[in-house]
C-alpha cells in the first residue's frame, strides 16, 4: 500500500481498523478527539460500531464488556480522561481480557494542559488502578510507529489475554506524517472459546471479577504474574541508536527521543561518543538493552517530558543509581534540541 | 411418576447465598423461568452488578460478566453492540444502580441501548451492612443515618421508574414487586413482556422490583414483606410507566 500523509490521531483510528477492530467506545478530550471523530465516521463503513459513552469510566466499561464478548476493542482518550478509566483497565486486567487503549498523553497533574507530555508513565507502567497488574506498554515515537504499534498492540493483547496501552503524546497525535498501513498477525492465536456469546448448546461462559475466597485471589494473582513472567521475557522491544562505540547514553521514549536524536547529531559532530536505548516497550521495560551495553556506558542521560518518572526503571535496569543524569521539561513544554545538547556537553564534560 | 414441579434449568445447582425472606432468590427464579420459557437461556448474556447479586453468575445458567459497581449497563451496551441477536440482561441493586451508576443507567436508557434491566429496590445497601441507599425511604433507618433518613440532612430518595420514562429512549418501563403471590405472578409478566420487547429490538426495558431487605432491615421475613406492602410500595408505586407497545396500539 502506498504512503499516504495522515494526522497521528486519524492514523491510529485508521491502524486499528486495519487490524480488524470494529468496536471503538471513547469520550471527546483535546488533543485525541480526531480519534473518535475518524472512527465515527470511518467504523460504520466497515460494519462496525461507534459508541460516544456519556464517560469515560462508562467508555472503559463497555470496552470491558466487548472485550469479554469477544471483540477487538478500542477506546481512545488524554491523560485525565485515562486516569478516569483506571477503575475499567483494573477490571480488565484481572480478567484477563484484550483490550486496546491509546493515551494521547498531554500535561498533568488533574487538568493540566492540553500540550503535549510524557508524565503518564507513572500510571501507565507502574498501573494506575488497584491491585497487582500489568498492562502492556507501547511507546511510539512517529505517526508510523504508532500505527505499528496499535495493530501489534491487538495482537499481543489477543495472545496474551490482558490490555494494552499505546502510550504517545499529543504531539504524535496531531502532527501529520506519511504512513503506509501492511497489517500481518505475527502471533498464532487461538479462537476465544471463552467469549460471552451465550452458551447455545455447550456450558456456559463467565467473565468473573470477584474472587472472595483469599487462597483463591492469591492464585488468581499469581496465574496473571505467571503470564507477565513471559511477557518479560519475550516482548522487551528497543531501538538502539549509535550504541556500538557509545561511551554516553541517552534513554528516552517517544516524543522526547525525536528530539533526543537530532541532539545526538550535533553532540556526535562535536566529538562526543553518544548513542541512544530507546525503549519501545516501557512495560516490559527493556533491560535486555541494558544487560547488552552497561559495561561501555559511564552514563546514561534520561530525557522526558515530566520529571523523571522513567528514571526508577533505568536505575533498576542498569543497577546502579548513580550512573544516571536526569533532564526533563513538564506540563506541556516540549524540550527543544539546544537544551539537550546543552545537558549532554555538562554531563560528559564540557566542549570538546 | 409426572413431574409438575421443578427448579429451571436456567438455574445452577449452586446454594444461593442469600438472607431468609431476601427477595433476589424469587427475582432470579422468575428471570429463569422466563428465559427457559421462551427457550432463550442459551441466548441470554447476564451482566450482574456489584452488591448482594454479585454472585448471581454462579446462580444462572447461562454467560454472565461481573461487572464494576454501577456501570453494568455500560458493559452490557459493549456486549450488546457486539452479539445484537443475543438477550443482554443486567440485574442491578439500588446502590449499584441509583447511586454510584446513575449516569450508567440514564444514559444506557437515554441512547435506547436495546437490553433489558432487572433493577432491585430494597432501599437499602445489603451487602456492605445496611448503610444508606439512594432509595432509602424518609424516616428509614441505615447504619449512615442511625435515627432514620432525614431528607434536610440526607437527600431525597430517586424514583427510577418516573425518572427514565421522562426519556425517549426507554420502550417499557414497569415497577412490579414480589411481596404477594399476585405480584410474584406479576413480576414474571413484567420480565417476561421486556424481554419479549428486547427480542423484537424496540428499545430499553427496565423493571423495578421493589423488595425486601429483612436483615439489614431488622425485620422477620413476614414483617419485611409487610414493610414492602405498607411503606415501600406507597412511595414506589407499582405499575408500567411507559409501553411504546401500547402506545403503538392506540
Amino acid at each position: 500500500m502506498a504512503k499516504v500523509l495522515m494526522k497521528g490521531n486519524e492514523a491510529v483510528g485508521k491502524a486499528a481498523i486495519e487490524a480488524g477492530c470494529r468496536y471503538f467506545f471513547g469520550y471527546p478530550i483535546t488533543p485525541q478527539s480526531e480519534v473518535p471523530e475518524y472512527l465515527s465516521s470511518e467504523l460504520p463503513k466497515v460494519g462496525g460500531v461507534f459508541v460516544q459513552a456519556e464517560s469515560e469510566v462508562a467508555a472503559i466499561n463497555m470496552v470491558y464488556g466487548a472485550a469479554g464478548a469477544g471483540a477487538r476493542v478500542l477506546t481512545s482518550s488524554s491523560s485525565p480522561g485515562i486516569a478516569l478509566k483506571q477503575e475499567g483497565i483494573g477490571y480488565i486486567s484481572n480478567a484477563g481480557l484484550p483490550a486496546v487503549i491509546i493515551n494521547m498523553m498531554r500535561g498533568g497533574p488533574g487538568l493540566g494542559t492540553i500540550q503535549p507530555g510524557q508524565a503518564d508513565y507513572n500510571m501507565a507502567v507502574k498501573g494506575g488502578s488497584n491491585g497487582d497488574y500489568h498492562d502492556i506498554v507501547l511507546a511510539p515515537a512517529s505517526v508510523q510507529e504508532a500505527v505499528n504499534m496499535v495493530m501489534e498492540a491487538f495482537d499481543l493483547a489477543d495472545y496474551y489475554g490482558t490490555p494494552v496501552i499505546v502510550l504517545a503524546d499529543g504531539l504524535i497525535g496531531q502532527m501529520m506524517e506519511p504512513v503506509e498501513f501492511n497489517y500481518v498477525c505475527k502471533k498464532e492465536l487461538s479462537p476465544k472459546t471463552w467469549a460471552l456469546t451465550g452458551k447455545g448448546d455447550g456450558e456456559k461462559h463467565m467473565v468473573e471479577n470477584l474472587v472472595i475466597e483469599a487462597s483463591e485471589c492469591e492464585a488468581w494473582n499469581q496465574k496473571h504474574f505467571e503470564k507477565y513472567a513471559k511477557i518479560e521475557a519475550n516482548e522487551q522491544a528497543w531501538e538502539e541508536y549509535l550504541m556500538d562505540d557509545a561511551e554516553y547514553a541517552f534513554v528516552s521514549y517517544g516524543t522526547s527521543s525525536r528530539i533526543v536524536r537530532t541532539a545526538i547529531s550535533y553532540l556526535r559532530d562535536a566529538g562526543y561518543k553518544v548513542g541512544m536505548i530507546r525503549p519501545k516497550t516501557l512495560w516490559p521495560f527493556p533491560v535486555k538493552a541494558f544487560d547488552k551495553w552497561d559495561k561501555n556506558i559511564k552514563k546514561y542521560l534520561d530525557v522526558e517530558m515530566s520529571m523523571g518518572q522513567m528514571v526508577q526503571d533505568v536505575a533498576y535496569a542498569c543497577n546502579d543509581k548513580n550512573k544516571i543524569e536526569f533532564y526533563g521539561r513538564t506540563g506541556g513544554i516540549v524540550p527543544a534540541v539546544d537544551e539537550i545538547v546543552e545537558f549532554g556537553k555538562k554531563v560528559m564534560g564540557g566542549d570538546k | 411418576m409426572a413431574v409438575i414441579f421443578q427448579k429451571p434449568k436456567a438455574l445452577t445447582d449452586v446454594k444461593l447465598h442469600y438472607c431468609p425472606g431476601c427477595a433476589h432468590g424469587i427475582v432470579h427464579r422468575l428471570l429463569a423461568e422466563v428465559l427457559e420459557e421462551m427457550n432463550d437461556d442459551k441466548n441470554a448474556i447476564a451482566a450482574v452488578p456489584v452488591g448482594c447479586a454479585v454472585f448471581a453468575n454462579k446462580y444462572f445458567n447461562f454467560d454472565a460478566i461481573q461487572c464494576a459497581h454501577g456501570r453494568a449497563p455500560a458493559t452490557a451496551t459493549g456486549i450488546k453492540r457486539v452479539h445484537p441477536n443475543k438477550l443482554v440482561v443486567t440485574y442491578q441493586g439500588d446502590g449499584d444502580l441509583a447511586s454510584i451508576g446513575t449516569a450508567e443507567i440514564v444514559h444506557a436508557a437515554a441512547r435506547g441501548e436495546k437490553i433489558t434491566t432487572i433493577f432491585i429496590n430494597n432501599g437499602i445497601y445489603g451487602m456492605t451492612g445496611g448503610q444508606m441507599a439512594p432509595t432509602t425511604l424518609p424516616g428509614m433507618k441505615a447504619t449512615t443515618a442511625k435515627s432514620g433518613r432525614d431528607p434536610k440532612i440526607n437527600g431525597n430518595p430517586i424514583r427510577v421508574c418516573e425518572m427514565l420514562s421522562t426519556l425517549d429512549g426507554p420502550a417499557y418501563i414497569e415497577r412490579v414487586s414480589v411481596a404477594t403471590p399476585a405480584q410474584v405472578t406479576q413480576a414474571k409478566k413484567a420480565i417476561r413482556k421486556a424481554l419479549e420487547i428486547q427480542k423484537q429490538g424496540l428499545g430499553f426495558t427496565f423493571i423495578e422490583v421493589v423488595s425486601s431487605c429483612p436483615t439489614n432491615w431488622g425485620l422477620t421475613p413476614v414483617k419485611a414483606m409487610e414493610f414492602v406492602r405498607e411503606k415501600m410500595i406507597p412511595y414506589y408505586p407499582l405499575g408500567v410507566y411507559k409501553d411504546i407497545t401500547a402506545e403503538e396500539g392506540k
